[in-house]
């Protein structure tokens, strides 16, 4: 079996509202010298697949057909 | 002209959206389940608001895979007229039949509200009956009605005349670009649009502004 971790990201330039309200809250809370916050998405995979290259593909296929929304986000995909 | 609703779990404008339609075309629309490959021969595919799988991963992002979405995407390539309402819009934009992205509205609350919209395009099967720029009222209830398209789509769909309905008067409820609240695809007969115009049909809603978009859309004389 495959442990994999996909992490989605807004991509650069789209506004991010949650984010914005992430930082504000942080820096509320007395944490000066926040940045940017942006928030994204993590999902865990496991996969019945020994193929490593294999089970990478089929990642990013999910990633694009679903997990991920390529107008707005950006993916990666790390085996673990 | 005939006409059929997409039911999906977690919709709840589903018996507005088949309300409004058997009011204004005379006869009740057909129904289809999610799970449903085949639509009926009709004019136009409805899919109402609500919240679709539970807004579950992303607005719309389950309901566009599922395989009735398949069928509603081979009726509109043969030139059937599709409307998106809310999570419908969503989507139709999920499932590609619209370009561009609708994200969670820049305030962070959910939004309900009665708001102005202009007419940006009249001439489409869905707006024929207004006029060019005229003003109607709409009413709105979602949480995720910010419209985001990158430069290049954006151009597209301004140069093209694709932007429909735009917020107007400051009413924009969710910082959508360009104040976009509806557009068409390219062929202009899918179109989605956050507005609830089957909510402003007749004297009962407070006002009838929604009603022209279901007669232009289903040919019906006012």
């Amino acid at each position: 079996m495959i442990k994999a971790r996909i992490t989605v990201t807004l991509k650069n330039g789209v506004l991010d509202p949650q984010g914005k309200a992430i930082e504000h809250a942080l820096s509320g809370l007395g944490f000066d010298g926040v940045g940017a916050v942006r928030q994204g998405k993590v999902f865990d995979v496991e996969l019945a697949e020994s193929d490593k290259a294999k089970a990478e593909a089929d990642l990013k296929a999910m990633c694009d057909k679903l997990l991920a929304n390529t107008v707005i986000e950006n993916y990666s995909v790390t085996l673990t | 002209m005939k006409s059929a609703v997409v039911l999906l779990p977690g919709l709840n404008r589903d018996r507005d959206m088949i309300a409004a339609l058997t009011k204004i075309s005379g006869q009740a629309p057909a129904t289809v389940w999610q799970t449903d490959t085949e639509i009926p021969d009709v004019d136009l595919i409805a899919i109402p608001g609500g919240f679709s799988f539970g807004d579950y991963l992303r607005c719309g992002a389950i309901a566009a895979r599922m395989p009735v979405m398949r069928a509603v995407a081979e009726k509109a390539a043969k030139g059937v007229m599709v409307i998106g309402v809310c999570n419908g819009f969503q989507i139709l934009v999920e499932a590609g039949l619209l370009p561009g992205a609708l994200m969670r509205n820049t305030s962070l609350k959910f939004v309900c509200r009665q708001v102005k919209l202009e007419i940006a395009n009249a001439n489409t099967m869905f707006t024929r009956r207004y006029q060019p720029g005229q003003i109607i009222r709409s009413p709105v209830a979602h949480h995720d009605g910010n419209y985001f398209a990158d430069a290049d789509t954006l151009a597209r769909l301004e140069g093209e005349g694709q932007v429909v309905f735009r917020y107007a008067e400051g009413t924009n409820p969710n910082g959508s670009i360009n104040d976009i609240a509806g557009i068409v695809n390219e062929q202009g007969n899918v179109l989605g649009l956050m507005p609830h115009p089957e909510n402003l049909i007749e004297a009962a809603h407070g006002g009838n502004d929604g009603r022209a978009l279901f007669e232009g859309a289903l040919g019906i004389a006012a």
